[in-house]
């Protein structure tokens, strides 16, 4: 045996895969390094945030020199290697496996959820066999409820254990296990147990066919008719990237979005349930203005007007936020607060917390707001009762914050900025601004870790509805605090070059992954 | 002696000597016999000393693989880590009963080995892993195990060598699969029998996470005379002419033949004798037709292949089979080969641990096949469907149940192709329902 040449690149791994070349740490497995060289080795039981097992078979690929083929996810990079993905061998190897998954696969794509996204469709269609030569009964399991979100169709399942190294490994609560042995085997559940874990739902995700579906979102839309867009889940202060998916301008499904510094591949029940707000169709449509009849629609201009003039005196102000509107409307709502003289002030909603032990730092937090840390960052504090010392004649601006305190202040002047307008508050408001929710527009929230992440307008607006960061800028441009841009990312860059905490960051370098502010929130874990 | 028939004279009885005699199941017994005065010289000499004896005597292990023993035990270092040993005792292997008689008549030949096992490869615990069907073995090992306690043959200072040698004894479940030594390390762990993806092997970590060896029941026992009589003795045992197969081997011989039971003949025996002199050929007036004669996993003989063929590892593999674990399956002209075979498919489909695909549906697949092919159902295109699938089957998954079945499926197919040709009826091309033709409704 020669010695092994010197690594051409030390500390690090090359070798050839479909012709390229790819240089990689020591201890990549050979899918993650194809991906680096843009090639998809195609695969079913493994997944980057599951322990490896190595049971489907799909990625078996060409090594040269190895006397067999290699499952590419539990095959380590050696130096010089070379791999063919798409050599014959591998291929055939793969038709074999596609073949003998669909064997007992109930062909009833038409009106299963999965089609459309389904990695045994996609894979068949690419590589498998255009005809079956199957002619036995196929095998049959009827139709499981597993309780929480999960419904389980047994028909449809490939057995490749990602979710049951979900539950195992990931959320430690195993609920889940392989029954039974041989082609009559299927996902079982342990005696008394359910799918009730806060990030159980996970596992539909995970799922690559139709075998684990979601309740909520059963026989809702098929996957080719879904828009897409890439936000941020609004539910907590974790800042869980997902994407809204629509259907005729409608969400009807939140699933998580990969971000290995945040969530990884995962979001919890309450983030992803936490949606038919955002679809809302009692909304305030229309700026509004007290007259002597009462509240009456008005035009952008004149209610802005009506606004201004109602601030222009010397009573003191109250801007009431949401913790959960973006950083540029914080921001803006800050300086119309700076230009008045006014108190900033925000309550944070609260609820129970339940993290996901299996990554760190990844919770369902308490603090129920997307954005608490940003408008920490922008002057607004934290108060349990934010009016209790409000006075009969001050002016209270409520931006967002309907629901956030249970009773008004009789007697005082009232802005809404909101995206509804409910009895209770149609009786006080002296002037009501519609504004979009964080689905109709565009911006960031700071996370509870300091990681600012953009979120993208995903559905259009209703009516005269404006995006929440202009009508506060509006405002402050009215009450003489200059002009601010109409773009999102425009004001996001006068914000940053204000505030330090954002000091270097723009929409372009925040991409769809975010960054840390410069001066983080302090990590307490 | 020997059990169920007196031991035949041109046998080797070395492991088997006592097979029949009640009497050297108990401590006593087996010392009067000479027993563990091995062990007491093995634990007094240094484990590397104990591998080269074994390396030097050429003994390959006996569950199937053959992989050289000394070699396996070399892999153990004294790197200071928690090691474990496993005597896989689940003979799981159809056709395979040797390691159930080594443990019914002498476990107290399995306690010594397993020691000295345990000694060589720097162990303190060694577990010795027996299918729960062997109600019997695991009673008498159980027995012997308490009685080396007892006489502190083990335990913490095991015969007085300041050596601790711990061994369990553990009940299996039922499971082919858990005869593969990493299911098997998954099973005592209190884990689903899976088989485990390698690397890492179990000589890294193997039993919880630790390094571990696994031996079969017959290896240690055979270890054990190695290290009494010496390398030299042992090779001289077998057939000179092939080095690389030496000592005894115990095969088990069971179906169609005149006297069914253990034999243990020197490496090199001659197949033809040992089917017809030793065992006494076919049942009297019948024929050979076919000779499985590794367990069921390997691949199928004509009485012509055997006639020639002696048995080795290398031998066996020449006439176009393996030597396996010493199952020999005989068939005669009474059999039907496609339900033999359709058989031995339903046996790994319902035994497929579900892992791997080509396993889990490969397995039910070929079986549904096969007996749709004895049951007059078949066509011709079956026939190739069917090496198709065991094509798709082999050398692509994380155990060799898979291949295992495909084999009997091949070699049947090549071998017996017009008994399946037979059963398929004339003119047959499909069972499909045609296509429904408006120009001819």
């Amino acid at each position: 045996m020669t010695a092994p040449a010197a690594p051409a690149n030390p500390g690090m791994v090359t070798l050839t895969i479909e012709g390229r070349e790819v240089v990689v740490p020591p201890g990549t497995n050979l899918i993650e390094a194809a991906k680096t060289a843009g090639v998809l080795v195609p695969h079913y039981c493994y997944h980057p945030s599951l322990p490896v097992a190595g049971v489907c078979r799909m990625c078996l690929v060409e090594v040269e020199k190895f006397p067999k083929l290699a499952p590419a996810c539990a095959t380590s990079v050696g130096e010089g290697q070379v791999v063919h993905v798409h050599s014959e061998k591998a291929r055939e190897a793969r038709k074999g496996v596609l073949e003998f998954l669909l064997i007992n696969h109930p062909l009833d794509c038409p009106i299963c959820d999965q089609a459309g996204e389904c990695e045994l469709q996609d894979y068949t269609f690419a590589e498998g066999r255009k005809d079956s030569r199957y002619m036995e009964p196929k095998r049959f399991n009827p139709m499981e409820d597993f309780g929480g979100d999960v419904l389980y169709v047994p028909n449809r399942c490939i057995l490749c254990t990602r979710c049951v190294r979900f539950m195992d490994v990931v959320a430690q609560d195993p609920v889940l296990n392989v029954s039974e042995r041989g082609d009559r085997a299927y996902i079982g559940k342990f005696e008394g147990s359910d799918l009730t874990h806060e990030w159980a739902s996970n596992v539909v995700d995970l799922c690559p066919v139709g075998a684990l579906l979601s309740k909520d979102f059963l026989n809702k839309a098929r996957a080719w008719e879904l828009d897409r867009a890439a936000s941020i889940c609004p539910s907590c202060s974790q800042g869980c990237n997902v994407t809204l998916e629509l259907r005729d301008n409608v969400v009807v499904r939140i699933r998580p979005r990969p971000n290995m510094a945040v969530n990884q591949h995962f979001a919890c029940e309450t983030g992803r349930l936490n949606y038919r707000w955002i679809n809302r169709r009692d909304r305030l449509e229309y700026p509004q203005v007290r007259t002597a009849d009462g509240l009456v629609t008005a035009s952008w201009s004149d209610a802005i007007a009506k606004a201004a003039a109602l601030l222009t005196g010397t009573s003191r102000v109250t801007v009431l936020a949401s913790p959960s509107l973006s950083n540029e409307t914080l921001f803006l709502l800050g300086r119309l607060a700076t230009q008045l003289g006014a108190t900033t002030v925000t309550t944070v909603p609260r609820g129970h917390q339940a993290p996901l032990p299996g990554v760190p730092d990844l919770s369902l937090r308490a603090e129920r707001a997307a954005n608490h840390t940003g408008a920490a960052l922008f002057g607004f504090v934290d108060i349990e009762s934010p009016l209790a010392s409000l006075g009969p004649d001050d002016i209270l601006i409520l931006a967002d914050a309907a629901g956030l305190v249970a009773t008004l202040p009789a007697g005082s002047t009232i802005i809404v900025i909101g995206t509804v307008l409910d009895d209770a508050m149609r009786e006080l408001a002296d002037v009501a601004l519609p504004i979009c929710n964080f689905a109709e527009e565009e911006g960031t929230f700071t996370n509870l870790r300091g990681r600012v992440q953009r979120f993208l307008q995903a559905k259009a607006p209703p009516a005269q509805v404006r995006p929440s960061y202009r009508v506060a800028g509006d405002l402050a441009t009215a009450m003489g605090g200059g002009a601010f841009p109409a773009l999102a990312s425009d004001v996001f860059g006068v914000l940053a070059a204000h505030v330090p905490a954002f000091a270097g960051l723009s929409y372009r370098n925040l991409g769809l992954q975010g960054r840390p502010t410069a001066a983080p929130a302090e990590v307490t874990v | 002696m020997g059990y169920p028939h007196p031991s035949h004279p041109r046998e080797t009885p070395v492991l088997s000597k006592y097979f029949g005699d009640a009497a050297a199941r108990t401590l006593t017994g087996w010392q009067a016999r000479g027993g563990y005065e091995t062990l007491r010289e093995a634990l007094a000499t240094d484990p590397v000393e104990v591998q080269n004896v074994v390396k030097d005597s050429g003994l390959r292990g006996r569950g199937g693989a053959g992989f050289p023993t000394g070699v396996k035990w070399s892999f153990m270092k004294p790197d200071g880590k928690t090691h474990y040993l496993c005597i896989n005792a689940d003979e799981s292997e159809p056709g395979t009963f040797k390691d159930r008689e080594l443990m019914r008549w002498t476990p107290h030949q399995l306690v010594e080995g397993t020691a000295i096992a345990a000694h060589a490869i720097y162990a303190e615990t060694a577990y010795i892993y027996i299918r729960g069907e062997y109600t019997e073995p695991i009673a008498r090992v159980s027995e012997a195990v308490r009685e080396a306690y007892a006489a502190g043959i083990l335990g913490a200072n095991a015969m007085g060598s300041g050596k601790r040698v711990d061994v369990h004894v553990h009940k299996g479940a039922g499971a082919y699969i858990c005869g593969e030594e990493t299911a098997l390390m998954n099973s005592l762990e209190g884990r689903r029998g899976n088989p485990r993806i390698k690397p890492p092997f179990p000589a890294v970590a193997g039993l919880f996470a630790k390094p571990t060896t696994i031996n079969n029941v017959e290896t240690v026992c055979a270890a054990t005379h190695v290290l009494r009589n010496g390398a030299e003795w042992y090779k001289s045992l077998s057939n000179p002419a092939n080095p690389k197969s030496t000592g005894t081997k115990l095969f088990s011989v069971c179906g169609n033949v005149a006297r069914p039971g253990n034999y243990e003949v020197g490496m090199g025996f001659s197949m033809k004798e040992f089917l017809w002199d030793l065992c006494g050929g076919p049942p009297a007036g019948r024929t050979f037709k076919a000779i499985i004669p590794g367990g069921s996993s390997v691949p199928i003989l004509t009485p012509e292949e055997c006639e020639g063929a002696v048995m080795d590892y290398e031998g066996i593999q020449a006439a176009g089979s393996l030597l396996g674990s010493g199952g020999v399956i005989c068939f005669d002209d009474s059999q039907d080969m496609v339900r033999q075979i359709a058989r031995l498919a339903r046996f790994y489909a319902h035994e497929s641990c579900a892992q791997c695909t080509q396993c889990r549906e490969g397995t039910a697949w070929t079986t549904k096949i096969l007996e749709r092919i004895r049951d007059g159902q078949g066509t011709m295109k079956d026939l190739d469907t069917l090496l198709e699938i065991a094509d798709n089957m082999t050398g692509k998954t994380i155990c060799v149940l898979s291949d295992s079945c495909a084999t009997p499926v091949v070699s049947g197919l090549k071998k017996f192709r017009h008994e399946f040709e037979a059963r398929i009826p004339k003119n047959r091309s499909s069972v499909m329902i045609p296509a429904f033709s408006p120009a001819a409704a």
